[in-house]
């Protein structure tokens, strides 16, 4: 969904998503990260299964929630990408137990 | 710095750096909160860690955030970073989570400095990957150096949304369109205010500079317009607009919302300080003095979280609230406050002097404050306009009636997002004004908090220093 200019000088930080391996640049969120990979939808609504994906990417509006490293429910606006992450989007509600 | 400091500033955006600086610099032992992996705020977000390119890109106005960033680390203020406040008891207890931690602090005198947010933009389909704010594309410029990478089509209004569509065409992005609900009645509503604003003309040479700067660029533009639709299943298609030319669809892979910024309330809220309706900005403002004082003696409010003002007015604001809070825990006395603030009183008195222009020019159209039937207005809880006007033909007046009839505002976002439309829409249901309906009531943790941290915050015998891990 999003692109790095060719200017970004960032050095290269090695996440996994999903399973997949990503390669994301330091510094940015890993929202940001998921954006510019095109990782979309972030999760679906527990509610009515929904997509979505980040709206504000300032904290605000829980649309980027995704599970870090067996967290689940954290804005991923809000943390920065660290070597060895491992995220999870999130896909409907979560079952007891799970 | 052992114990409990003297001045607490939560937020270390423009107003809050500004703040803690000056707070440090009387001799007080200060204390930052922030968010954020490091200083700046939204405006000056990713500063210190901006590629010099990125930095000459976003200008001089961005650059000028490293002054405060640089005046804050030269300061014996204490930055604490990746920290998020959820809650202020009225002892002033501040508690707060780091790393999965949750430890409490209690200041003498409080700062508040946290910021605005984006105004929702409430449209049919907004819900839908591919909608954001626009001020969310313009933090993926700051913090990750990224544009959009398919066809961008921006829409609502306010001097941010030109800037995002300036900063985007500049740095190569396919913006398609650039829709404006504001058309020729609001530039007239703005004229009255124009005298005053020639007081702070770099806002308007800068407005001019990037209105011609669109024009340049030779984008599809529509002004006056409503009626605005997203279009898709799984992700953003289309945007669907309705103007004077009709109906019209503008196929786009990115669509960037923006209806101004307002205060962001969430903390005085909780901490049940007095708000006051602004009228002219149309949104709520915790009441303050004029050095920032709230209805609480021991807590002040600096930059936008007080009332929109903009980065410059934020960082002067945080200053004078930094000296008056010396003299509130008797460091200096009001004369030394009144001389070492003047410079900083003038600046916010003449940076002010564009504003009114602003607010009269891009007040919130009413397809936002009174969105279509099927629009999500709850994104959380996905209550639509058309159900919280059913709810108030079964008794619901205000804001706090409509989570019992609803779940309206009961997500995670708090109601940051649904509140100030959930208040318009139940003050034209019920023929009230916005102070008559209120706003939600907040309530702790402000961000969700693991209940072990909660847990672990009961003090031991030892008392609550042992939970420090700084």
């Amino acid at each position: 969904m999003f692109k790095r200019l060719a200017t970004t000088e960032a050095s290269s930080v090695d996440i996994e998503v999903d399973g997949r391996s990503l390669d994301a640049r330091a510094g940015e969120s890993v929202a940001a990260a998921l954006l510019n990979a095109g990782c979309v939808p972030f999760r679906h609504t527990p509610l009515s299964g929904a997509p979505r994906a980040p709206v504000c990417m300032m904290g605000v509006c829980f649309d980027c929630l995704v599970e870090i490293d067996g967290v689940p429910n954290v804005q991923s606006c809000m943390v920065t990408v660290r070597s060895g992450m491992r995220i999870r989007t999130q896909h409907a509600a979560r079952k007891a137990g799970a | 710095m052992d114990g409990d400091p003297d001045v607490l500033v939560i937020g270390a955006g423009a107003a809050g750096m500004a703040a803690a600086a000056t707070a440090a610099g009387l001799g007080l032992r200060t204390v930052i909160l922030d968010e954020q992996d490091a200083p700046g705020g939204q405006i000056y977000r990713g500063i210190t860690a901006v590629s010099r390119s990125m930095a000459d890109r976003l200008g001089p106005d961005y650059r000028h955030g490293r002054t405060l960033v640089d005046a804050l680390a030269g300061s014996t203020a204490r930055h604490e970073a990746n920290t998020t406040v959820w809650d202020v008891d009225a002892d002033l207890n501040v508690a707060t989570l780091r790393e999965g931690v949750a430890r409490q602090l209690r200041p003498r005198h409080l700062i508040v400095a946290t910021g605005a947010l984006e105004r929702a933009v409430p449209v049919p389909g907004w819900t839908l990957p591919g909608v954001m704010f626009a001020g969310a594309a313009q933090l993926m410029l700051k913090t990750a150096g990224s544009i959009p990478a398919g066809r961008v089509a921006l829409a609502g209004n306010g001097p941010l949304l030109l800037l995002v569509a300036n900063q985007l065409l500049e740095a190569g992005a396919d913006v398609v369109a650039l829709v404006e609900s504001t058309g020729f009645a609001d530039a007239l509503a703005g004229l009255p205010h124009l005298p005053r604003a020639l007081g702070a003309s770099e806002y308007l040479a800068k407005g001019m500079a990037m209105m011609s700067a669109i024009r340049r660029a030779g984008l599809r533009r529509i002004r006056g317009a409503s009626g605005l639709l997203v279009l898709g299943t799984q992700r953003a298609e289309a945007l669907q607009v309705t103007s004077g030319r009709g109906d019209e669809r503008i196929e786009a892979d990115l669509i960037l919302l923006h209806a101004g910024v307002i205060p962001n309330t969430q903390l005085t809220r909780l901490m049940r300080l007095d708000h006051v309706w602004d009228e002219r900005q149309a949104s709520w403002r915790p009441r303050t003095d004029g050095w920032g004082r709230s209805s609480d003696a021991r807590v002040s409010i600096a930059g936008d979280g007080a009332g929109i003002g903009g980065a410059r007015v934020a960082e002067a604001s945080g200053r004078i609230a930094a000296f008056d809070a010396a003299v509130a825990l008797g460091r200096i006395d009001t004369g030394e406050r009144d001389r070492r603030s003047a410079a900083d009183r003038a600046e916010v008195r003449r940076h002010l002097r564009v504003r009114p222009m602003l607010d009269a020019m891009y007040r919130p159209p009413a397809w936002v404050t009174s969105p279509p039937d099927e629009t999500i207005v709850c994104r959380c809880e996905e209550v639509t306009a058309g159900e919280i006007r059913r709810i108030t033909t079964l008794g619901c007046r205000g804001p706090n009636q409509t989570k019992a009839f609803s779940r309206c505002g009961m997500g995670p976002c708090q109601g940051r997002v649904c509140g100030p439309t959930v208040e318009a829409i139940l003050a034209q249901e019920n023929g009230l004004t916005p102070q008559e309906v209120g706003q939600y009531r907040i309530r702790p943790p402000l961000k969700p908090v693991p209940l072990a941290a909660i847990a672990a915050l009961a003090a031991p015998p030892s008392g609550p220093e042992s939970s420090e891990t700084t």
